[in-house]
């Protein structure tokens, strides 16, 4: 009913702004819209970051993936198991740019033989997930050809790059296809694998559909329909360069579908869990170096009115009362 | 606020990124002026037609010649037309940089086919070096 319900509203998203600009309310999609989108994709982007920010971290909860740095025969990892801010800073790179920790993830199957629980390794949503984000950097770097005057020449490479198998008129990018493939599997993941379908909400299913909307309105822009791209590239400068005007030529009402859903997503982004984009640089497993046995950590909650007491402090109040009870005791009387 | 020193230009590099279109946009006019042929009053296709999807048009040109070897393209209004890029787009077109280009560069695209076709049909040294046949050279 999740995926159900889901797919209804990105499909509302479509026929909404399709409807809605053929009754002449192109200016509300095409420019209003955008502008509401931004503003509220800043500050609540911005207000999310500041809430984690203040909120405090009573414990050092790094988790790890790898020997500790202790004795200096044994040998440590410095990057799973990092002691400083460097280490922290190179395990957060190669968590962001390579997804370390998704591809430590695994499966747990019954075994067949007997009631025992095995664990393998499963390295397919690492893998699709990979590709599924960094096809949605590419796209993204590539559409600024729509928001730049003059184009920057790395967004020409990037489409050079990505349409060197120069497949047909207009030439197909491969991210095209390979985000829909990256997409449709996270989908199909949690379609069909009973124990993921379990745990998946309304909140997983959307923006799943709602990127497969955005990814299938574009690519129906680009390779059926035919958009006046020069169109396109007018009321998007327009937008840009905070002179909104509605350009001359007609643009087909899938622009329009388009950009509802990049609004809607770019909406819903601050109170989604695709939240992960600015949270995984606030995540205390992630970002806190492995210093527990080095350093006393100092719980930013605590009342500063309460003085530390130590055990020699404790033993000087009770002393006698300790000896009196048969407890043992540091110092005699 | 914990570590904002790391936080708060982390957030200020993040919206700034936003802004990056506004500032470097500034000073420049998006403005596409394709040179129209002065000599001839139609195109292949109806022009809003041509503007969209002519290169749609040109890809089935392409497959039709070399695939199938049918040459000529009949129009809505039963006007026939060589199927050639260069020999009948390029002699109302005259001139690639003020026409084909003008349009590209403003939305970044960089069709590669002058990697081996002529930009004119008068050149000297037809690409590929075919002499002109029933339906010219290229
Ligand atoms: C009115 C502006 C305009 C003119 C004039 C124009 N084009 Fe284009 N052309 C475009 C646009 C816009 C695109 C990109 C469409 C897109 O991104 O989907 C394009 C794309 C193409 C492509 C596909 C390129 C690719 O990499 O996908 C080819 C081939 C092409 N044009 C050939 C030509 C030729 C040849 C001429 C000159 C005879 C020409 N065009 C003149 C606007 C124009
Ligand atoms: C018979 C001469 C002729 C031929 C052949 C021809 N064109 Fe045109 N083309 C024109 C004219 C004239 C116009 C302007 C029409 C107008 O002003 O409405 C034009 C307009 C265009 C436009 C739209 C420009 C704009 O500003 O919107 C494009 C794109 C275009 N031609 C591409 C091509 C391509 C590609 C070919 C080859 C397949 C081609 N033309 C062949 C005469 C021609
Ligand atoms: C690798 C070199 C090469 C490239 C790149 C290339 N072509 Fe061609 N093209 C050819 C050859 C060879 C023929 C066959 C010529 C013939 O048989 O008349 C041809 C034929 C054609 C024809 C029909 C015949 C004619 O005279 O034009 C069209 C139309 C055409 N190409 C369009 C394109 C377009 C559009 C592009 C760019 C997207 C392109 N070509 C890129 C080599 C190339
Ligand atoms: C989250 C942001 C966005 C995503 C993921 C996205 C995705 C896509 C995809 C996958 C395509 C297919 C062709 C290609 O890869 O270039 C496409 C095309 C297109 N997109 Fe987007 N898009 C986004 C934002 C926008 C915005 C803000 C606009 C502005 C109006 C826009 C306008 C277009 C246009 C005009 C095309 C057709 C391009 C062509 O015909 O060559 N997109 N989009």
């Amino acid at each position: 009913m999740a995926a159900f319900y889901s797919f209804l509203a990105v499909l509302a998203l479509i026929v909404i702004p399709w409807l809605g600009v053929g009754m002449g309310m192109s200016a509300l999609f095409g420019i209003a819209l955008p502008y509401i989108a931004i503003i509220i994709f800043m500050v609540g982007f911005t207000m999310r970051i500041v809430d984690w920010a203040k909120s405090p971290v009573p414990f050092c909860i790094p988790t790890t993936g790898g020997q500790q740095k202790s004795l200096p025969w044994i040998k440590w990892s410095p990057w799973d198991n990092p002691v400083d801010k460097k280490g922290v800073f190179m395990r957060m790179v190669l968590e962001v740019l390579c997804f370390r920790s998704l591809f430590r993830n695994t499966s747990v199957k019954l075994q067949q033989d007997g009631p025992k629980v095995g664990y393998s390794s499963e390295k397919s949503l690492w893998l699709f997930s990979l590709i599924f984000h960094y096809c949605f950097l590419l796209i993204l770097v590539r559409h600024l050809r729509f928001f730049l005057m003059p184009i920057p020449g790395a967004v020409g490479i990037a489409e050079f790059l990505d349409s060197i198998l120069q497949i047909g008129l207009p030439v197909m990018y491969q991210s095209d296809a390979l985000i829909m493939v990256g997409l449709l599997f996270l989908l199909a993941r949690r379609v069909f694998d009973g124990k993921v379908r379990y745990i998946t909400l309304m909140q997983d299913y959307f923006p799943l559909f709602l990127l497969l909307g955005i990814v299938l309105t574009g690519v129906w822009m680009r390779y059926v329909v035919k958009v006046d791209v020069i169109a396109v590239k007018e009321l998007t400068m327009s937008i840009v360069t905070l002179r909104p005007h509605m350009p001359t030529a007609p643009i087909d009402p899938s622009v329009y579908a388009h950009l509802t859903l990049v609004c809607a997503l770019f909406i819903y982004f601050p109170f989604s869990k695709l939240m992960h984009m600015g949270g995984i640089f606030l995540s205390p497993t992630r970002v806190l170096p492995n210093m527990s046995r080095r350093a006393q950590w100092v719980n930013p909650w605590n009342d500063p009115a309460v003085k530390a007491h130590s055990y020699e402090a404790y033993e000087d109040d009770f002393r006698e009362k300790m000896i009196e009870a048969g407890l043992p005791v540091d110092k005699k009387a | 606020m914990y570590n904002a020193k790391y936080i708060i230009p982390g957030i200020l590099f993040f919206l700034a990124l936003a802004f990056v279109p506004v500032i470097y946009n500034q000073g420049h006019v998006f403005e596409v002026k394709p040179e129209l042929p002065k000599d001839q009053k139609e195109c292949v296709l109806p022009t809003t037609e041509m503007r969209d999807k002519h290169m749609q048009l040109l890809n089935e040109w392409r497959n039709e010649a070399v695939r199938d070897g049918s040459r000529i393209f009949i129009n809505a209004k039963g006007q026939k037309y060589v199927k050639s890029l260069t020999n009948t787009c390029m002699s109302c077109h005259p001139d690639k940089t003020k026409f084909c280009d003008r349009c590209h560069e403003t939305v970044g695209v960089a069709p590669y086919c002058w990697d081996c076709h002529n930009l004119s049909p008068n050149q000297k040294s037809p690409i590929p070096p075919v002499a002109s046949a029933a339906a010219g050279g290229h």
